[in-house]
């Protein structure tokens, strides 16, 4: 059942049920991009929620902001105004170092061009985020070939980037930012470098990992197949949300 | 290890660059190890024929040395015999040092009357026997060796003069010197400007006197010194070499003779005495320890006379002017070099980070801290380095082994006979690590700057990057 309402900002807060927590909470927050003398207003004072466990797409013409926010949201961009709570911490708090490590710990990346390290294999690129936690040896060896074979790629451990298709390379960057085992996953616009069947293909990997993992993803796209695989959209028009689409939570 | 793992293969990830500043930073390290070596050789070649000349060490009156030149024998040692003695008897002088002589300076005059010609000149009485011990001293390993004294074996009254000592006294002929043209005023007396008779008749006369002067006979010289009581003494000598001194001015005063002969010419039968009681040691770096044990002993002896000990780097300010110099082009080489390794580098990292920016975010955007991202980047200036300077080492002994193989003949300074031009960079462990030690510092400074740049990036506009 699909529960199409208007953005109301006083709304939000009550959300997050006893299953579905709250694994983002944006309050407020405002977001201005100076280039050079010019001032441009990218977020104009947006409230979100993003649902625990669920397929998040943030949808919007281009400049309307998606990629700013999801930026805020992934604790890589900092808003000028506003509270960010990512997984129950205040991230404005934070020092660079301690943004990092909650990053490390608690957020997952997919990017529309993949972004592995073309210096390591499919394997260690994996790893990589293991390797940063500290993981030991023991525990990485039982989870990347764990991932690889969840995303299809168990065959492909020791290939470079350089040598997989853009599908496979970016089971990879799903399967690199599911390593540490995330609250939360983001994805900018995952499958737009993709041709159609691979991108659904994605697309159903990660409504897989959405229900296997329990991991929330948000991600911005255009994709329609995408829109429609979506738990809840958000629609973003000019730095502001312009609706809410939520699919009601089925019966417990 | 992560770090270097990723470091590695970002510097194999473009071969052709990474390969670009090795070569560059590996001549750059061979250039700075080959002129090390270089001069490193003629600072032992300096030190070695100094060594063998003078010893480490001398004993000498305190004055000998600034106002010693004027008047030598006023500077004699008194009882230098017990002064030997003594250190014979020390434990650990007796084992450090390998030659003790003494030896007694003078100045004078040396003629040879039968060709009309003296000149003044500064000499040395040696015992013979220890001038051959002291030429062999070659604590360096050098491949030349020095050419023994012909003063050791000969005759009481035998004497050895410079090259220019013997062409002035006309001795070139006997003495079989090659380098000895005749002066203007007698090649223009060979007589082929003068009418044919007279001329006949100077050519007689000339291949006479040259005829005397070829003989045996003709090597003997007279030498007139001024005796310990003022008095003028003289007494003839045969001069059974020339030796070529290395300097122009000492080659054309030189003279040495057994130091009996000298001291009974001097002190005639006064108590002889010497003005210098000349120390070689087994190794260079027992100098202080020398001094140590020489201290009390001169204190003791210094009753009467004061007494004080010379180091051969204080006798020869030349020597040490000359190394100073080397060490002075070495640094600037030095600088010069890691001037462009540091430019090379850097210019390398830089073109790295600029190349690896969306990395460099993605990276960030993943967890790593910025330490992370600057240790990474300063390990791939770090690796450049070891390799660059590992390799210039390697470089450096290939050439250095060439060139020493060709053997080619030079002089160094201080030298007189040619000796094959030596590049030392094998075994010259402090030079080696030092150079390494020095590139791989300048070459992580070169990356630290970028390092710190990348580090810096703001992690949506490295991710944005184009």
């Amino acid at each position: 059942m699909i529960d199409h309402t208007e953005h109301d900002h006083s709304e939000l807060p009550a959300y997050p049920t006893s299953k579905h927590q709250a694994v983002a909470v944006l309050s407020h927050v405002k977001k201005t991009y100076h280039l050079d003398s010019i001032e441009v207003p990218v977020i104009k004072g947006v409230d979100i929620l993003v649902r625990h466990a669920r397929f998040t797409v943030l949808l919007g013409p281009s400049g309307s902001g998606k990629t700013t926010l999801l930026n805020m949201i992934g604790c890589i961009d900092k808003p000028d105004e506003g509270e960010i709570i990512v997984s129950n911490c205040k991230v404005g708090d934070l020092t660079d170092d301690e943004l990092s490590d909650f990053r490390a710990k608690n957020i997952g990346f997919i990017f529309q061009n993949f972004n592995l390290l073309p210096v390591l294999s499919a394997y260690e690129n994996i790893e990589y985020p293991l390797l940063l936690a500290g993981a030991s040896a023991k525990k990485r060896g039982e989870r990347v070939p764990r991932l690889l074979k969840a995303v299809g790629l168990a065959d492909k451990a020791k290939n470079l980037p350089g040598q997989l298709s853009g599908g496979q390379r970016q089971r990879v960057a799903i399967a690199r930012a599911l390593a540490r085992k995330p609250k939360l996953v983001i994805a900018d616009e995952p499958t737009a470098n993709l041709d159609s069947h691979t991108g659904a293909a994605i697309l159903s990997l990660m409504r897989k990992m959405v229900d296997r993992y329990e991991i929330s993803f948000i991600f911005s796209s255009h994709d329609p197949e995408v829109i429609k695989a979506a738990d809840d959209t958000i629609f973003l028009k000019d730095g502001l949300i312009s609706g809410i689409r939520r699919k009601a939570e089925t019966a417990q | 290890m992560m770090t270097l793992n990723l470091a590695v293969r970002n510097l194999l990830r473009n071969r052709r660059r990474s390969l670009a500043t090795l070569v560059a930073m590996a001549i750059g390290s061979a250039a700075i190890l080959l002129f090390g070596g270089f001069s490193g050789n003629i600072n032992y070649e300096m030190h070695t024929r100094i060594v063998q000349r003078g010893g480490h060490l001398q004993i000498q009156h305190r004055d000998f040395y600034l106002y010693g030149s004027g008047n030598p024998t006023a500077y004699g040692i008194d009882d230098y015999a017990e002064i030997l003695k003594a250190m014979r008897s020390d434990e650990v002088l007796n084992k450090i040092v390998l030659v003790a002589t003494p030896t007694l300076q003078f100045g004078g005059i040396a003629g040879n009357y039968a060709a009309s010609v003296s000149r003044t000149v500064v000499g040395n009485g040696y015992v013979a026997e220890d001038i051959n011990s002291m030429r062999s001293w070659n604590d360096f390993g050098l491949r030349s060796s020095a050419v023994r004294s012909p003063l050791e074996g000969s005759a009481a009254d035998s004497a050895v003069v410079g090259i220019g000592v013997a062409r002035v006294l006309q001795l070139c002929d006997a003495l079989k010197i090659d380098r000895c043209p005749k002066p203007e005023h007698e090649a223009k007396s060979d007589g082929k400007a003068l009418p044919d008779d007279i001329a006949q008749l100077s050519l007689q006369e000339s291949t006479a006197a040259s005829g005397a002067v070829g003989s045996s006979g003709a090597r003997r010289i007279e030498v007139l010194v001024v005796n310990s009581k003022g008095a003028p003494n003289v007494t003839s000598v045969d001069v059974v070499s020339a030796e070529d001194q290395g300097i122009k001015e000492l080659d054309e005063i030189s003279v040495i003779m057994h130091l009996a002969k000298i001291q009974q010419l001097v002190y005639g039968k006064s108590p002889p005495k010497v003005t210098s009681i000349i120390l070689q040691l087994r190794h260079s770096n027992q100098i202080a320890l020398a001094v140590e044990r020489l201290t009390p002993i001169l204190a003791k002896y210094s009753v009467r006379q004061p007494l004080a000990l010379q180091d051969f780097r204080a006798l020869n300010p030349f020597y040490v002017q000359t190394v100073q110099l080397f060490d002075t082009i070495f640094g600037f080489v030095f600088a010069l070099i890691g001037a462009i390794v540091l430019f090379t580098v850097s210019n390398t990292m830089n073109t790295a980070v600029v190349e690896r920016t969306v990395e460099i975010g993605t990276l960030r955007a993943i967890g790593l801290r910025r330490a992370g991202i600057r240790r990474l980047f300063v390990t791939e200036g770090a690796l450049l380095g070891v390799c660059g300077a590992v390799l210039g080492v390697v470089l450096a002994l290939a050439i250095s082994a060439f060139v020493n193989g060709l053997n080619i003949p030079w002089v160094p300074p201080s030298t007189v006979e040619p000796v094959p031009l030596t590049i030392l960079v094998a075994g010259e462990i402090k030079m080696i690590v030092g150079t390494t030690i020095g590139l791989i510092c300048i070459a992580i400074l070169s990356a630290w700057w970028p390092a710190y740049r990348a580090a810096r990036l703001d992690v949506v506009d490295a991710l944005r990057h184009v």
